[in-house]
């Protein structure tokens, strides 16, 4: 699974920057789909979001002390974590200073990766 | 996907939520239409490009729209219980019809031109509600640092709510009057495009096509579809024409005289004809009449005695309607082509716009071949009083000629 870190779009981009950003997004998936390597995967909205704290307090946001937060995730299928950090290379995120990509393998009921 | 899906369809969404939020929640509804936006490039890469994006958009946004009002009642309930829940406001589904659209964004054009907005801030705000470019992009357009632009369109938005001004359609009696200030953008807009020193070519063009589309809508509605603004549509156009032919590889102005025809653009100079035979009715002579003529005869680009006397009165006609030193200087040079270089220094001279550079240019063109050194002793003059690299090069250039002569 390859996990977005990344700042609200919201406060930076304008339209024009946003569809071009999506455009590079829709390009670098078709890349992986194209080896028959992509699973699916979905965006993380940032509007209306809460976090609940041990205390059961909820508050506001996914903003806590970072500004980089999970945008969004896919998955893939690859034959090792390197060939999927290779994938991550791709990503159009990491043009953003200080946004991150990171693999992580999902658990599976054997226990066998 | 179609390039500019997003800023198109941006400020649809944008100048429908401000008339249903008011212009002073106007940073709401950019919140909603930016949010927007940012759900679609997190969806549609993921699950693809929904079959009609459109409706896919008008539907996202109104939802955000709904659920902002929800939580926001709400919160008002929370901490001022006694206000009262506004139940239609539960129901607002935002009316993103074609006809409400179209309304909207000319209501808008109004509200954003208006006289008590400074005519820098109602620039700025075209450009960033009714075109949908970014702060960066305005900032580019107008070389100005983005903070620069966040201030004045700040300051322009406070203006806007003091004031209490409606987005709506001024009274038919006001029409004229206000159509003239929105007029005034629109031009002011795509001159700032067609002129500007900033770098990037294709951003300059998007700002003179996007004043050419804000003028059209104006003439597709009856009310607003008057003759002086289908005379500024056809200036525009006959402009644009040249747009492609008037810059080099590296960024320098071509001279007019020094142009490739093949690069004028045919299409825009007939629909600039058909608009300018759509502004010949009325009783009013604006000087956008006069310019859009003015221009017609600069898409011809043959010499002829005919074309330099038409161009002569028509500048006589415009000093009349609204004086103005460049008017001024560019009658003196069609009289030089109309009559003789000799007279055309003569009356030059009585100008006396010691303060302008194009004043010293002029005389740097008509003195050329009559008296050589006074050529390039205006030149200089120029040189010194020019403010952009662009310019500084075209007069450098005419003087490393007159040194070969």
């Amino acid at each position: 699974m390859l996990i977005f870190r990344h700042e609200d779009g919201n406060k930076v981009a304008s339209p024009e920057q946003i569809q071009v950003w999506m455009k590079q997004t829709m390009d670098w998936i078709a890349g992986i789909t194209a080896q028959n390597k992509f699973v699916g995967g979905n965006g993380l909205l940032f509007d209306d979001a809460r976090v609940v704290h041990a205390s059961k307090m909820v508050t506001n946001g996914p903003f806590g002390e970072i500004k980089e937060t999970i945008g969004g995730y896919i998955m893939v299928k690859a034959e090792s974590a390197d060939e999927a950090a290779e994938f991550a290379k791709g990503c159009p995120v990491l043009q953003g200073e200080g946004n991150t990509v990171e693999v992580r393998k999902i658990a599976k009921r054997d226990g066998i990766h | 996907m179609i390039p500019h899906l997003f800023r198109t369809e941006y400020r649809k969404i944008i100048a429908v939520l401000c008339k249903h939020f008011g212009l002073e929640h106007m940073g709401i509804a950019e919140d909603i239409a930016s949010d927007t936006f940012l759900t679609a490039a997190q969806v549609w890469p993921m699950h693809g490009i929904p079959i009609n994006p459109v409706a896919w958009l008008y539907n996202v946004a109104g939802n955000k729209a709904k659920n902002y009002l929800r939580r926001h009642i709400l919160f008002e309930n929370k901490i001022a219980p006694q206000v009262k829940t506004d139940a239609h406001l539960f129901e607002y589904e935002p009316d993103l019809s074609h006809q409400n659209i179209a309304d909207s964004q000319l209501q808008m054009m109004f509200a954003i031109c208006h006289p008590s907005i400074p005519q820098e801030a109602q620039i700025g705000l075209s450009l960033r509600i009714l075109c949908g470019f970014g702060i960066e992009e305005v900032a580019d357009a107008f070389l100005a640092s983005k903070d620069a632009i966040n201030k004045r369109l700040y300051r322009a938005k406070e203006k806007l709510r003091e004031e209490k001004i409606k987005i709506e359609l001024p009274a038919p009696s006001e029409i004229d009057a206000r159509l003239d200030t929105v007029l005034t953008t629109i031009y002011l807009l795509f001159s700032e495009g067609y002129y500007s020193v900033s770098r990037d070519r294709a951003l300059r063009k998007e700002v003179c096509l996007e004043a050419m589309r804000l003028c059209h809508m104006l003439i597709e509605d009856t009310s607003t579809n008057k003759p002086q603004v289908n005379a500024l549509m056809a200036l525009m156009c006959f402009h644009s024409s040249r747009f492609d032919a008037r810059v080099n590889k590296n960024g320098e102005w071509i001279l007019y005289e020094d142009q490739n025809t093949e690069l004028w653009d045919v299409a825009l100079v007939s629909k600039g004809i058909y608009f300018l035979n759509c502004a010949a009715r009325g009783d009013r002579l604006t000087n956008y009449h006069l310019e859009a003529m003015i221009a017609y005869w600069s898409t011809q680009k043959t010499d002829t005695k005919e074309k330099w006397e038409a161009i002569l009165q028509l500048y006589d006609s415009l000093l009349r309607v609204q004086y103005s030193p460049v008017a001024a200087l560019n009658r003196t040079f069609a009289l030089a082509k109309a009559k003789s270089k000799a007279t055309a220094i003569t009356e030059a001279e009585h100008l006396n716009l010691t303060n302008n550079q194009f004043y010293y240019a002029l005389l740097g063109e008509l003195y050329t071949g009559i008296d050589n050194s006074k050529a390039i002793q205006n030149l200089q003059e120029a040189l010194l009083l020019a403010k952009t690299q662009a310019d500084k090069q075209v007069i450098q250039n005419k003087m490393a000629h007159l040194a070969h002569i």
